[in-house]
């Protein structure tokens, strides 16, 4: 059958109509495609500077590697501070494929009550990222750890992760000298140079590890690694190593530190004890003392406010901070006081009657023997601790060379080269007392001064380092804590040192050194039972401060008030006295008189040093030295 | 004829008369050895390049797995040897088989909507436990266009209102249906396959231009119908910065990977994006941010080239059909073939919300490369079936 006309003409229209159809949807299909083309030039030409920085910042990442905090150890090398190797347990949510059921197998491993299972939950939910792991557990045990480790092919996505802790082995004793780290907070974080402490969690925050965290802290490096849209570090593409910090060698002896807190037991109060050649502090104790490794992790509020409200104040450091009348222990300074300034010579005797009065002043200033002790010279009034002598020699001085010649010995000023928040002090002037008070000052008011009392206050720090210049003879050296900052040792002269305390005649020091062992050796003198059996030529002086005033904020009962209110104890040595090993201060507080109380704490410090550790110097040289100063006496 | 159970109804007798040009008396040439197996060469050729790339690009994305490579590498030799056979029916048959092919998938498509998987947030599969999981939606990709095409084949062209009715009927049933498993891309993608079929078949300048105000403002309808999550797609596409970590993340790392790639790539296997696990999915939809992040603008270009080389054989193939079903058909497949490249690199390269359209032939999966080639059987078929006159 031929096709019809009309089919064909149909045909031949439709075949019209399909081709131009078809050639307007190629002409669609090119300009698409050009579109499409313009739009990868655009992407791969003209923006590919940017998507291929973006495309590295997303693989290249720079990881901090902090550096190892650096050691502290004793001058013995016994190790005081040292990074412990803490295990967390943490968990990476993605890797675990029943959480319910990995949390309650790690419960029941690490052997925890049931309820942590919801800590457990809480805590795996507390990151920013995926595939961060969250920390579920902090400072695992060695048994747990084991478990852990076990059965870790059954844990997929848990880790135990290793992290290195500060630790104080002699943390009770060595607390307030060595301070502790603690986490860096946001205050710290502004000031803190970034790139030297990317990584780090952990800063100094008070005493030595706050003093030297420079040297301790070290230089972060950094690595930086290729990683995976999961963060999983693939390869690394450079490395520059973390300088990690310089281990410390510190002057402090732990021996004579434990004796310290041994003999100041449960009482309040500081032993500190310096090498008066070399200016090294060997012992600064302050009681009650405190865990510091408690503030490393991080203390609990109820704990660390128990710890701020108890009344002892265990967290003060009374050592460096503790602002004590000296008492009696000012004696031997005012006496150089007065030598320097001519106004008295060791061989001038005053009479004693028991009291001494100011011109035109009925007002009598008691010595503490009511009937006087008579005739004393400086020698005498040392070793009885005649009060008379120096409401005399004081007010002879006046104020202004009475504070001139105290501050000499460091009084009333932060005298430690690496003591960290030391405080100065209080030496009274003329100035001071106008600016405080706005009041003039009162001639009686330099007596009190002259015997320790009054608005002086010092430190036991102070106190020892005044007690070191003495035993030198006037020759100033810094007292020091570190020996050895790596393996730089520190040098004996230290800028911003005092000047040198000069006397016109020397002979006056070994007048006041006599003086001092009549104290411990002396028929009358107040520290005899102390002196008793004294293998060596010991120089000491006692002090009695009395507590005037309390508080009237502190509420104790009446037993505690009582204790409260007595005397503060206190008594300076050195030893021997013809070639000082060591110089002691002592403090205790409320234990009554020092010259019973505080002068046998310093013996026994002075015998630690000389004889059980043996720095008596050796016969020769020492029977050649007090020979010399035999004469005098 | 008899074959078919449905020769006896008044849908069947519509179709059973086959308008094509009587036989010739003889005198055809001798025919080549491609004619007798009834493939074109040249499309074939080009089919086989694509996918070769497709399989280099894929053994880099897929972390240089041989596995991966091998079972995508069967996979076609199975969609090859679905488009040789196809190749061997006459376009006579897709003619009669049309009805019957569009009928049966609409009826998966409701056995779905009442018993279908849930898989990937969708309704899609329809399964014989054990042995075959089938997503009707895919077929309906081929039948709902060749279904459109055989009507109008019937009724000549250019369509007539009434006509455009039936069309709109045939290709709004699936298309809804799709749509409520939800499968945005899918329906789309079928609605597109099939409205393609009424423009080449020449409707009029003035409907076309009713429909796109009319879809225009169906806007605001269709945006209160979607589900959240394709709100999402939208409007992360709008503006990829505003959830970085989320959805926004696969555009800004594809973008990143082809950006990144430059003029001349980074080199095989080199790309970052693609080997350290920045960019999603990327042997999937993503894949040709590996080939933008390895090859470049070269490699990206000689693909698009690669594309339209393929696009032109085949409309040239298609006007060169000797009937107005064969035409329309083959013009329908070539093209939505284009569309899927267009929106998926589109897609990629950030100028089009990400809606899950594979590259063709490209991206790794099954499905989608045995409809392609399903439909260049039949491109084949309808090319290959001509009957010649002699020179």
């Amino acid at each position: 059958m031929p096709p019809r006309l009309d089919t064909l003409k149909n045909a031949r229209q439709e075949l019209r109509i399909f081709r131009f159809r078809a050639l307007l949807a190629l002409v669609v299909v090119v300009a698409l495609t050009a579109l499409l083309t313009g739009r990868l030039v655009y992407l791969q030409v003209v923006e590919h500077d940017r998507y291929s920085t973006r495309s590295e910042s997303n693989r290249v990442r720079v990881e901090p590697l902090p550096p190892t905090r650096g050691l502290i150890y004793d001058r013995h090398g016994v190790l005081l501070a040292e990074n412990r190797p803490t295990y967390n347990l943490t968990l990476v949510r993605e890797r675990v494929e029943d959480l319910g059921r990995t949390l309650e197998r790690l419960v029941s491993l690490l052997e925890l009550p049931e309820d942590d299972v919801e800590a457990f939950k809480r805590r795996s939910r507390q990151r920013q990222r995926p595939f961060q792991p969250a920390l579920l557990m902090s400072d695992l045990s060695q048994a747990q750890i084991a478990r852990l480790a076990v059965n870790r092919h059954r844990l997929p996505g848990v880790e135990v992760e290793a992290r290195l802790l500060r630790y104080y082995p002699e943390a009770r004793i060595m607390s307030h000298a060595l301070g502790y780290v603690g986490r860096i907070n946001a205050d710290e974080l502004e000031n803190l140079d970034a790139g030297r402490y990317a990584g780090t969690h952990f800063i100094g925050k008070t005493g030595i590890e706050r003093f030297y965290e420079k040297a301790l802290h070290g230089q972060a490096g950094l690595r930086k690694v290729e990683t995976n849209a999961r963060g999983r570090v693939l390869s690394e593409l450079g490395r520059q190593d973390p300088v990690p910090g310089r281990n410390l060698t510190l002057t402090l002896d732990t021996g004579l530190q434990q004796l310290a807190f041994d003999l100041l037991e449960d009482r309040r109060g500081s032993i500190v004890a310096i090498e008066p050649d070399s200016g090294e502090i060997l012992a600064m104790a302050s009681t009650p003392g405190f865990d510091s490794n408690r503030f490393v992790t991080g203390i609990d509020v109820e704990a660390y406010q128990a710890l701020q409200q108890d009344i002892d104040l265990p967290l003060f450091n009374r050592a460096i901070r503790g602002h004590y009348p000296s008492g009696s222990t000012i004696k031997p300074f005012v006496a150089v006081a007065g030598l320097r300034e001519g106004v008295i010579t060791p061989e001038k005797t005053i009479n004693d009657p028991g009291y001494f009065q100011l011109p035109n002043d009925s007002r009598r200033y008691r010595n503490w023997l009511r009937w006087g002790h008579g005739k004393v010279d400086m020698e005498r009034s040392l070793a009885v601790s005649n009060n008379t002598y120096y409401y005399s020699l004081a007010h002879d001085l006046g104020i202004d060379r009475l504070e001139r010649q105290l501050g000499a010995f460091g009084m009333g000023q932060r005298v430690a080269h690496d003591v960290q928040g030391e405080s100065p002090g209080l030496l009274p002037s003329r100035e001071w007392k106008r600016e405080r008070y706005n009041q003039s000052w009162y001639p009686g008011e330099t007596l009190s001064v002259g015997i320790g009392q009054g608005y002086l206050q010092i430190t036991p720090l102070q106190l020892a380092t005044a007690t070191a210049t003495l035993a030198n003879k006037g020759e100033w050296v810094k007292p020091r804590l570190a020996r050895k900052i790596g393996d730089e040792p520190l040098p004996r002269d230290l800028p911003d040192t005092p000047e040198d305390i000069e006397l016109d005649d020397p002979d006056g020091w070994n007048t006041v050194f006599n003086g001092m062992q009549k104290v411990l050796s002396g028929r009358e003198g107040t520290a005899r039972r102390a002196g008793k059996g004294l293998e060596y030529a010991m120089a000491g002086k006692s002090g009695t401060a009395q507590v005037f005033s309390l508080d009237k904020d502190e509420r104790y009962d009446a037993d505690e008030l009582a204790e409260r209110l007595r005397d503060h104890a206190l008594f300076i040595a050195f030893a021997p006295a013809d070639d000082p090993q060591i110089a002691v201060a002592v403090i205790v507080e409320n234990a009554g008189g020092g010259s019973s109380h505080a002068s046998p704490l310093a013996r026994e410090m002075t015998d630690a040093w000389l004889l059980d550790e043996g720095h008596l110097p050796d016969d020769d040289s020492a029977s050649e030295d007090r020979a010399s100063s035999g004469e005098e006496g | 004829m008899a074959a078919n159970p449905l020769a006896r109804t008044p849908l069947a007798r519509l179709f059973r008369r086959y308008p094509v040009r009587p036989p010739d008396s003889g005198m055809s040439r001798r025919k080549s050895l491609w004619e007798n197996l009834h493939l074109d060469p040249w499309l074939l050729a080009l089919l086989l390049l694509l996918v070769g790339a497709g399989l280099l690009v894929l053994y880099s994305a897929s972390g240089q797995s041989g596995d991966t490579v091998t079972a995508q590498a069967l996979r076609f030799g199975v969609a090859f040897a679905v488009m040789a056979v196809l190749a061997q029916f006459s376009p006579a048959t897709f003619f009669r088989w049309a009805p019957l092919a569009y009928g049966a998938g609409v009826a998966m498509l409701i056995a779905v909507e009442l018993v279908g998987d849930i898989g990937m947030g969708a309704q899609r599969w329809l399964e014989i436990p054990g042995v075959v999981r089938f997503q009707p939606s895919e077929m309906m990709k081929l039948a709902t266009p060749l279904m459109v095409a055989a009507y109008l084949g019937r009724t000549g062209i250019p369509p007539r209102l009434r006509h455009l009715a039936v069309c709109a009927l045939i290709i709004g049933l699936p298309v809804v249906l799709i749509a409520k498993q939800p499968d945005l891309g899918t329906s789309i993608l079928v609605a597109s396959a099939a409205l393609i079929v009424v423009l080449l078949a020449g409707l009029s300048w003035r409907l076309i231009g009713m429909f796109v105000l009319l879809a225009g403002a169906a806007l605001p309808l269709l945006w209160i119908n979607l589900q959240n999550y394709q709100r999402q797609r939208v409007l992360t596409f709008l503006n990829p910065e505003s959830d970085p970590l989320g959805a926004g993340w696969n555009i800004i790392q594809s973008t990143t990977a082809i950006g990144s790639g430059g003029i001349w790539g980074k080199g095989w296997f080199q790309g970052t994006q693609s080997q350290l696990e920045f960019l999603p999915e990327p042997h999937t939809d993503f894949i040709i941010a590996v080939l933008g992040e390895e090859f470049g603008l070269v490699g990206m270009t000689a693909l698009l080239a690669l594309y339209l080389v393929i696009v032109c054989r085949g409309l040239w193939l298609a006007a060169g059909a000797q009937d107005t079903f064969g035409r329309l058909v083959a013009g329908s497949i070539i093209l939505t073939f284009f569309i899927y490249v267009f929106v998926n690199v589109g897609m990629v390269s950030g100028i089009l919300p990400v809606v899950g359209v594979p590259l063709p032939l490209i991206s790794y999966g099954g499905t989608s490369s045995v409809t392609l080639l399903a439909g260049f059987g039949i491109l084949m078929s309808i090319h290959a079936h001509r009957r010649l006159l002699p020179r």
